[in-house]
């Protein structure tokens, strides 16, 4: 646990900035509803009337005028986007900046296995995500309940664990390429959770390129399919978790043998 | 016992060459110098006998132990000084050397203690507000607090006064007699002469000698000052000649007969003929075999 607490030390400012960002965005969206609640009808109809851009956002499956038709499209983009963003950020540096930042030589030689390290790095990674997530969760309930909405439990947990299984995916990827990585790797983060977001819109757009959907995680993070269907796509959250899974495996076998410069 | 003992043990760089066929033995309880100027090899030996990289060829174990199935075995016994002291911005000394001492499952706070007094090293401040000898100085106290059977010290001097030199070699003498093995690189030769006992040179990624430092440094050749003037035309065995105001010196590696004769025919006003120091033994190993300087 030595590593997993002085990673957390670490870290700290930058949970705190994120976690404090995104709780922010996710409130002020809550705190708006009440005031575009009356005027609804006619936002639904043109939101449900722009072509492309509402299939994109799922707007053409939602009511907007609900609260969980609201929240899963506005909340959601800060959630999705900002939570991707955050584990992305996380994960990507958490093995390549001991050789960046040349604190690798006073780590490594210390008496702790390189799988050690390996993995008390990967669990400081997945309390963060699972701390920010159930802080912004509680954020999101009380935000709700304090507007004098009924908080619909069942779809405010589905989105927030299909998030939270978004960002934990996400950052297994980040996690691998930090292992082969030496030097920053912090756009390459960004740069990955961006470009999964905008594969999920394109994927909305055209049926031609649904086959994204099993790509990107948004694919199962999608509000309007959650809603509706009331559970997460097994299929798709299967091939996630493939995707994590052989990730953070291919991190194991590169930074157990991994050379040090 | 041997401390370390390595067999053609090689580190290849793709292109770039890392260290070839080394053979390396020293004994456990000795102050072993390993001498060599930058880019020689002499990290990229630490760097594989601490378990960093792996070797690409041959083997070699530390204290008894296989660097390539024990790892955690050699370093929990072993303290590391990189040559280039880094540490997590942010953190306090006294984190620092507690976090290293955690990593070790140990309680080290009484040796840090003294060790960072007779270093004068200040544990409340930041590790990135610290000049580069006081981060050395940090390194030191981690290296040294868990009272290690194995030293393994890279260019450790760099950056430290005088003073704080001093003590540090004091203390590595006093782990040295309490059976420590120090493993010194160091491209200061002076260092090596004053305090190891065994030394071995290293020069492109090779071992070109390994020896008592008494023996490395014995030589036929001698250091010639001859103030005056004698003309040294024609006499053969004579290296590094400097002249200066009134004066000539040179190694002199020849007949000694064919010396005498040749300063006695000139006008002498001062004769000292000594033997040379480790540097220009130093020299004159990377001088063989049309090496360079």
């Amino acid at each position: 646990m030595t590593i997993v607490k002085h990673e957390l030390r670490q870290s700290k400012t930058s949970f705190f900035i994120w976690t404090a960002a995104i709780g922010f965005l996710l409130m002020v969206c809550i705190f708006l509803y009440p005031e575009m609640k009356g005027e609804m009808e006619g936002i639904n109809d043109m939101f449900s009337s722009m072509g492309s851009f509402t299939a994109a956002f799922g707007m053409d499956k939602l009511n907007f005028g609900t609260l969980m038709g609201f929240y899963s499209v506005e909340c959601g983009n800060v959630l999705g986007l900002g939570g991707a963003f955050f584990a992305a950020l996380c994960a990507v540096n958490i093995l390549s900046k001991e050789e960046r930042d040349k604190t690798a030589e006073f780590l490594l030689t210390h008496p702790v296995s390189r799988a050690r390290i390996i993995t008390e790095k990967l669990a400081a990674v997945l309390i963060q995500i699972i701390a920010m997530n159930l802080i912004l969760y509680g954020l999101s309930a009380g935000a709700i309940a304090a507007v004098g909405e009924t908080v619909p439990w069942k779809e405010l947990n589905l989105l927030h664990l299909a998030y939270c299984i978004l960002q934990i995916e996400l950052a297994a990827i980040c996690f691998c390429i930090s292992a082969f990585m030496r030097k920053g790797s912090v756009g390459i983060g960004l740069g990955l959770a961006a470009v999964m977001y905008f594969l999920n819109l394109i994927a909305n757009i055209t049926e031609t390129a649904e086959f994204l959907k099993y790509i990107t995680p948004f694919g199962y993070c999608d509000g309007a399919e959650l809603i509706t269907s009331g559970s997460l796509d097994k299929t798709m959250v299967s091939i996630g978790a493939a995707f994590g899974i052989a990730g953070v495996i291919a991190a194991y076998l590169k930074y157990i043998r991994k050379d040090i410069h | 016992m041997e401390a370390i003992k390595t067999s053609s043990l090689t580190k290849n760089y793709g292109k770039s060459r890392g260290i070839t066929e080394l053979n390396l033995s020293v004994k456990e309880g000795e102050f072993f110098g390993f001498i060599g100027p930058n880019g020689a090899g002499k990290s990229t030996t630490i760097r594989t006998l601490t378990g960093l990289i792996s070797p690409t060829s041959g083997s070699a174990k530390v204290l008894g132990h296989d660097i390539r199935k024990a790892r955690e075995a050699i370093l929990a016994d072993t303290g590391y000084l990189p040559s280039e002291a880094v540490f997590y911005p942010g953190m306090k000394v006294k984190d620092i050397l507690a976090f290293s001492a955690r990593m070790r499952k140990m309680n080290c706070r009484k040796t840090a203690e003294e060790l960072c007094e007779r270093l004068q090293l200040d544990v409340s401040r930041r590790v990135d507000e610290l000049s580069f000898g006081n981060r050395k100085k940090v390194a030191i106290v981690c290296a040294l607090q868990s009272s290690p059977r194995l030293l393994i010290l890279d260019e450790p001097t760099g950056g430290l006064d005088p003073l704080i030199q001093r003590e540090f070699f004091d203390i590595l003498r006093e782990q040295n007699r309490k059976g420590a093995t120090i493993f010194l690189s160091s491209h200061v030769l002076s260092e090596i002469q004053r305090n190891c006992s065994r030394a071995a040179i290293i020069r492109e990624g090779r071992i070109i000698a390994c020896d008592k430092v008494t023996a490395l440094s014995k030589t036929n050749a001698r250091r010639v000052t001859v103030h005056g003037s004698v003309a040294l035309k024609g006499l053969e065995g004579i290296r590094n000649q400097t002249e200066g105001d009134g004066f000539v010196s040179f190694l002199y590696n020849g007949d000694m007969n064919l010396l005498l004769q040749t300063l006695a025919a000139g006008n002498l006003t001062d004769l000292s003929v000594s033997e040379p120091d480790l540097e220009e033994i130093f020299l004159h190993f990377y001088e063989k075999d049309g090496g360079r300087a």
